[in-house]
This record gives structure tokens, C-alpha cells and sequence, in this order.
């Protein structure tokens, strides 16, 4: 690319541009998830080197790999716990975990309900398009009643879950749903989450134009955004239990939950400081990373 | 390098296998630990609840194995020395995140205190029937490291080679403890800090843009690993990748990393594998145990001596890589092989397949709840010998 005939893409920084053209759709909403994300982290004004960013398995799962930034994609469904392990060894870092309902529900859904319980400071950011994509469109446990998959021939006859009410009783301290058509206002909860210490989760309800929608006769991807646009509902502040999603009904949308909760990390650093006193060196404190770099000091003095 | 004192309990105390190895943990320089308790290895999981926090590590206790397991190696990433410990059921449910640590080459520790199984099995009994699973657990090619301690000394002082072993190889070590030896209370000496020798995390010095997280350094069998948070952008995957560590999906690329992740093991055998070797001049028999029954197995040899039969000893340290050089060589200077586990015939096919028909291999077997009759390993012996 030459500077002086070609403009960079804005968001060509923050993007693996080695890594693209990437695998999805066209049509499909990761692509915007993922420019939205872009665009909020930009916004947030964190220190980008400080972002690390964990996928798992799955179409959204690929987010990971093509994000500039420290990133990793890990096994299906444990996206969560392995973003645990590396948020507590590196208590420095914004640990932002993004990946597709199948991944995060289904068969990550028990590490789903106890880091939001826990209050992991993980940021969450979910796409839901109500299916398993890459594996060629598979009942999911957020797929309506009624809906077909390759696995639901007839329909699905099982409930889904409502995943901002699982999110908001299991714990969590920051809430929103948005589809892939209200980029700003996605872009604002995706700020927000960002900015939040805690479990914070975003649900971006996306097409996928390819499986899901076709196996429906949904209609084309602009079908589906002018869909969102008549029946998306803005309604911050809802009982949750009454947004679940219901096959090609009203999505309730906006943020549903923001409140102040300690952390995990708090929560130990609260704890122990009560037991032990001035024994205890607060976890990921700076006099914590003090004694760390004393004692690997030490060591190296007394080898050399 | 020396080990940090801060998590070196330096003396000598009367421990079990269980407490022996979280002590060995911290003087090794583990300072997170993420588990989900079970039977027998719970007590190694509890000590580190109570000690890591005055050492400025962090204890989880997860909500299962698999996320245990994801978290053991999400730390690894984060900078952190990570280990788990588990038993039974908990191994098999470590097996998927064991190989996503084969695979992105994370450092780090897995401790099985083995019971008897299938299944739920005997949850407080002995067992040493997971060999094969902590070779083979996982899908797909890869190399691991597996340690065998015999006594709770051992316990401490192979914890802390598990995790100079991970260092030096970006592999997953195990140490594959049994019930016998995590609960069984012996002397443990803890060495004072700077007699004990810890391998350093090897982070990259090269800049971010000069930096590839899979590109190994000229001199060295692994890449070196990077400090996150401070620009790298680096990206690891399960997914079969290049030096950028960017997916590939071609077989080229397969046969590259693949390969390299085993040689980097197999290569190296005589320089990771140990054994404990004894009496092997003339001998006609030769015992190759482990664990708990290698301390089983002294009074059938010294009974089979009694009896004028040459006995040799093996004794596995490291049960993968399996030392196969060595036990090919003995197999030409002998009679037979014995080989008493706590299972149904797992390493005893490691033995045979190196004894290739060159002398008899005859396993002693036990499907698990207690330690062998010494006995039953002596008749074997005696047959042996003829």
C-alpha cells in the first residue's frame, strides 16, 4: 500500500490486516461486532498494549485472530476460564472475551454462570445469531421456538435461554443487548463494559445470512437489518426475564443492568487484608508488583 | 537461577506426598493454582489455598476440571507459573486443555494423585492406571513429560523439576503421584532456598515487530516466550499455525509443527528421561517398577536374592518419555523382565515393545485399591529366572 495514493483504514491499526480477507459471510454481523469493538476501544481511551482479547470456538471464536492485539484462541466453550487464568496472572490487563452464543452458553455455559457469579472482571461481548455458523447451522440453545436448524429439521421445539437474563441473575454487573444494526449505541455499551470493573457482558444480536436465515427464508442480510430496524425495542432499564427472544417477535434491546459490585480480585484482596493485616500484600497492587520484581531480582543476583 | 525464598519453607518436617508437593510447588515458583477438588489429591489443592495467598500467588478453586485446566494455561500466558492438581475423572476431564497446552507450547504443571478406576472407580484407593492416559489423554500427536514420584521427599523435589521441566520445554509436565504416596507421612527436608535450582521463564528480548511467538531462536529446541501487555500483539490458537502463530491449515504447516512438537521431546530423551538403575551386573531378572511399587517390590527382591536369584532393578523416574534406549540395551544382557503396576498392563507394553522378543517381559499385575502383595511380584521373579 503506498501512503500517498491509499488511505489506511481507520481501523486498520488495530486489525491483523496480514490475516484478511477473513473467513465470514458477507452479511454476517461478527464483521460489524467487530468494527464496533474497534471503534469503542479507540474511544475508551484504555492503553491499547494493556487490551488482550480471548475467543474460543466457532465463527466469532475466529474474532481473536484477527484483532491487533495480545490474543488468543483457545478450545471450545472455555474461552472464559482460560481469560480467568490469564486476567489473575496479569491483573494489569482488560481481558475481553468474545465469542458466539454456542460457545458461551452451551457448552461454556457453566464457566458463563460462575465468572458472572464470581464477578470476574472479564468483558463479555457475545454474538448471538441464534445458531452454530461454522459447523453449518445447528440448533443452539438460543435458538427460538420454532426455528429451523440442520439438527431441528421440523423446528425447534426446546427453550432458549434469555442470555441477559441468565447473565443478569447469575451475577453479572453490566448488561446490554444490541443488534448489529445499532452500531452507536452498541458502541456506547461496548465502552461502557469496557470501563467496568466486573463482569460486564454485551449480547450483539447478529444475521447469519448464510445458515440461519436462509434455512428460515428470512431474506437477504439487508432483510434482516430492516427486520431489526421495525422490531428492535430500545427499552433500557427492563425486567430481563421479560426480554427473552422469541422466533421473529420484538427483541428488546438497551442496557439492562449497571451497578457497582467488587470484583473477584476485591473481594480476595478484601478478604485476606481482614485476616492477615498488613501481612498480606494486596493482589496486583503496586506493592505487589514491587515484590515480585524484588524476588526475581534476588534470585538473579544470587545465580549470576 | 535459585529459587525466591518467599515461597521456600525451609527444614525438615514429617509431610505427606499431598503437602509435600504443594511445598515443592512453591519453591519451584508456582504462584497460581486453579482446581476443582477430588479424591485423592485434594490436600495439595488445600495447602495452596492456605499458602499462596502470603506469596502473592492466587488460588482458584474453579467450577470444574476443564476450566480448571483453561485457566492453568490462561495464566501461563499471563506470566504466571500455573499448576493443577486432580485424580480419577478430573484427569480425563483435563485432557482437552492439556493438549491446548501441548499445542501453544504453555508451560506449565499438571499433578494426578492416581486412584483406582474406570470411572468413579475407588475415589480413596490406590491406582496406577492413568499412565497411558497422560501419554496418550489428549487427541492428536504430542510429547509430554511425566514424572513418578515414590515417597512425599520425592514428591517435593519432582514438583519442582515438573516445573523446570515445563520451563525448559514449553510442555504440560505431569507428576503422576498414586494414593499411597500422596497420603503416606514421611521426613520432607526443604533445602534452603538458594540450594534450590529453578529455571527462569525465558522471555523473548527481541522488540515488538522482530518478535514471532513460534519461531525458535538459533541454539535453542523451543521459541521463547513474551511478556504481555506490552505491545507484542501476539496471537496464539489451537489451530495448526506458523511461526506468527497464525492458523494454516495445509498439511505442510501440520507436518512442520506437529513434528517439531514431538522431536522437541523425542530429541531430547536422554537428556530428560531418568531411572534409577541397581544391580544390573549380571543380573538375570530385572524389576522395572514405579511409584509407590517400587518401594513395593524391595522385599520380593530381596527375597528373590535370598533365593540366589540375580535381581536388577529399574526404576522408571520419568515415566514418558520412556527411557527406551536403556531398556533395550538390558534386554540383551538378561533373562526377563518383571513388571509390577497397579493396573491391568500399561507400562509393561513400553517394556516389551523394547525388549522386541530379546528377553521375557511379564507384567505383575493389580487392577488397583491396594498395593501388591510382595509376594506375587516374587513368584514372578522366581519364573522368570528359570
Amino acid at each position: 500500500m503506498t501512503a500517498s495514493t491509499e488511505k489506511e483504514h481507520p481501523r486498520a491499526k488495530l486489525l491483523r490486516m496480514d490475516r484478511i480477507p477473513h473467513i465470514w459471510c458477507p452479511t454476517c454481523g461478527i464483521g460489524t461486532a467487530v468494527n464496533v469493538f474497534i471503534q469503542a476501544l479507540i474511544e475508551s481511551g484504555l492503553n491499547l498494549k494493556k487490551v488482550a482479547v480471548v475467543s474460543g470456538i466457532g465463527c466469532t471464536g475466529r474474532v481473536a485472530g484477527y484483532v491487533n492485539l495480545d490474543s488468543f484462541h483457545t478450545t471450545h466453550g472455555r474461552a472464559i476460564p482460560f481469560a480467568t487464568g490469564l486476567k489473575l496472572a496479569h491483573p494489569d490487563l482488560t481481558v475481553v472475551v468474545f465469542s458466539g452464543d454456542g460457545d458461551l452458553v452451551a457448552i461454556g455455559g457453566n464457566h458463563f454462570i460462575h465468572a458472572a457469579r464470581r464477578n470476574m472482571d472479564l468483558k463479555v461481548f457475545c454474538v448471538n445469531n441464534f445458531n452454530y455458523g461454522m459447523t453449518g447451522g445447528q440448533v443452539a440453545p438460543t435458538t427460538p421456538v420454532g426455528a429451523k436448524t440442520t439438527t431441528t429439521p421440523f423446528g425447534n421445539f426446546e427453550h432458549p435461554f434469555n442470555l441477559v437474563h441468565l447473565a443478569v441473575s447469575s451475577g453479572a454487573v453490566y448488561v446490554a443487548r444490541w443488534t448489529a444494526l445499532h452500531v452507536r449505541r452498541l458502541k456506547w455499551s461496548m465502552k461502557e463494559a469496557l470501563l467496568k470493573p466486573g463482569f460486564s457482558f454485551v449480547e450483539i444480536v447478529a444475521p447469519c445470512s448464510t445458515v440461519y436465515a436462509r434455512r428460515n427464508r428470512l431474506g437477504t442480510g439487508l432483510d434482516l437489518m430492516k427486520f431489526y430496524r421495525e422490531h428492535a425495542k430500545v427499552q433500557h432499564g427492563m425486567d430481563p426475564r421479560a426480554a427473552e427472544i422469541q422466533f421473529q417477535k420484538d427483541i428488546h434491546v438497551g442496557k439492562f443492568l449497571d451497578i457497582e459490585k467488587p470484583t473477584w480480585l476485591d473481594g480476595i484482596n478484601e478478604g485476606f487484608s481482614s485476616v492477615f493485616g498488613k501481612k498480606y500484600v494486596p493482589y496486583g497492587s503496586k506493592a505487589w508488583l514491587e515484590m515480585r520484581s524484588a524476588s526475581a531480582a534476588s534470585a538473579v543476583k544470587a545465580s549470576s | 537461577m535459585h529459587a525466591d525464598p518467599k515461597g521456600v519453607l525451609t527444614g525438615s518436617y514429617f509431610f505427606d506426598g499431598d503437602f509435600a508437593c504443594a511445598e515443592g510447588a512453591l519453591a519451584g515458583e508456582c504462584r497460581f493454582l486453579a482446581g476443582y477438588p477430588i479424591t485423592p489429591s485434594t490436600e495439595v489443592a488445600e495447602r495452596m489455598a492456605q499458602r499462596l495467598p502470603l506469596v502473592g500467588g492466587i488460588f482458584i478453586q474453579m467450577e470444574d476440571e476443564l476450566g480448571s485446566m483453561a485457566a492453568v494455561v490462561g495464566a501461563g500466558w499471563g506470566g504466571a507459573k500455573s499448576m493443577t492438581v486432580t485424580s480419577g475423572p478430573g484427569f480425563s476431564l483435563m485432557q482437552e486443555n492439556l493438549g491446548l497446552a501441548a499445542m501453544t507450547e504453555t508451560p506449565c504443571v499438571l499433578v494426578n494423585v492416581q486412584r483406582g478406576g474406570p470411572s468413579t472407580g475407588l475415589p480413596t484407593m490406590v491406582g496406577q492406571s492413568d499412565l497411558m492416559q497422560a501419554r496418550w489423554g489428549s487427541h492428536g500427536d504430542y510429547e509430554v513429560i511425566a514424572l513418578a514420584p515414590a515417597s512425599p521427599q520425592e514428591c517435593f523435589d519432582f514438583t519442582i523439576k515438573a516445573f523446570n521441566l515445563a520451563e525448559r520445554y514449553r510442555v504440560p509436565v505431569m507428576v503422576m503421584m498414586d494414593e499411597v504416596v500422596g497420603h503416606m507421612t514421611e521426613k520432607v527436608v526443604i533445602p534452603p532456598a538458594e540450594e534450590i535450582e529453578v529455571v527462569p521463564r525465558r522471555f523473548t528480548e527481541e522488540p515488538p515487530g522482530a518478535y514471532l511467538p513460534y519461531r525458535i531462536p538459533e541454539g535453542r529446541c523451543v521459541p521463547d516466550l513474551v511478556r504481555l501487555g506490552e505491545g507484542y500483539n501476539i496471537h496464539t490458537t489451537g489451530l495448526t499455525h506458523d511461526e506468527r502463530g497464525y492458523p494454516v491449515m495445509t498439511a505442510a504447516c501440520q507436518e512442520g509443527l506437529v513434528t517439531r512438537l514431538v522431536d522437541k521431546i523425542r530429541k531430547n530423551v536422554d537428556d530428560i528421561a531418568l531411572l534409577d538403575q541397581r544391580d544390573l551386573d549380571g543380573a538375570d531378572v530385572v524389576v522395572v517398577s514405579y511409584g509407590i511399587t517400587f518401594r513395593v517390590a524391595q522385599l520380593a527382591i530381596e527375597e528373590a536374592a535370598k533365593k540366589g536369584i540375580k535381581v536388577g532393578q529399574v526404576r522408571l523416574i520419568t515415566i514418558w518419555p520412556f527411557p527406551e534406549k536403556r531398556i533395550r540395551e538390558i534386554a540383551k544382557t538378561i533373562k526377563g523382565f518383571v513388571v509390577p503396576e497397579i493396573n491391568l498392563g500399561q507400562m509393561v507394553l513400553e517394556v516389551e515393545r523394547c525388549a522386541a522378543g530379546q528377553c521375557s517381559t511379564t507384567l505383575v499385575p493389580h487392577p488397583g485399591g491396594s498395593v501388591h502383595d510382595p509376594m506375587d511380584i516374587l513368584d514372578k521373579i522366581v519364573e522368570a529366572a528359570r
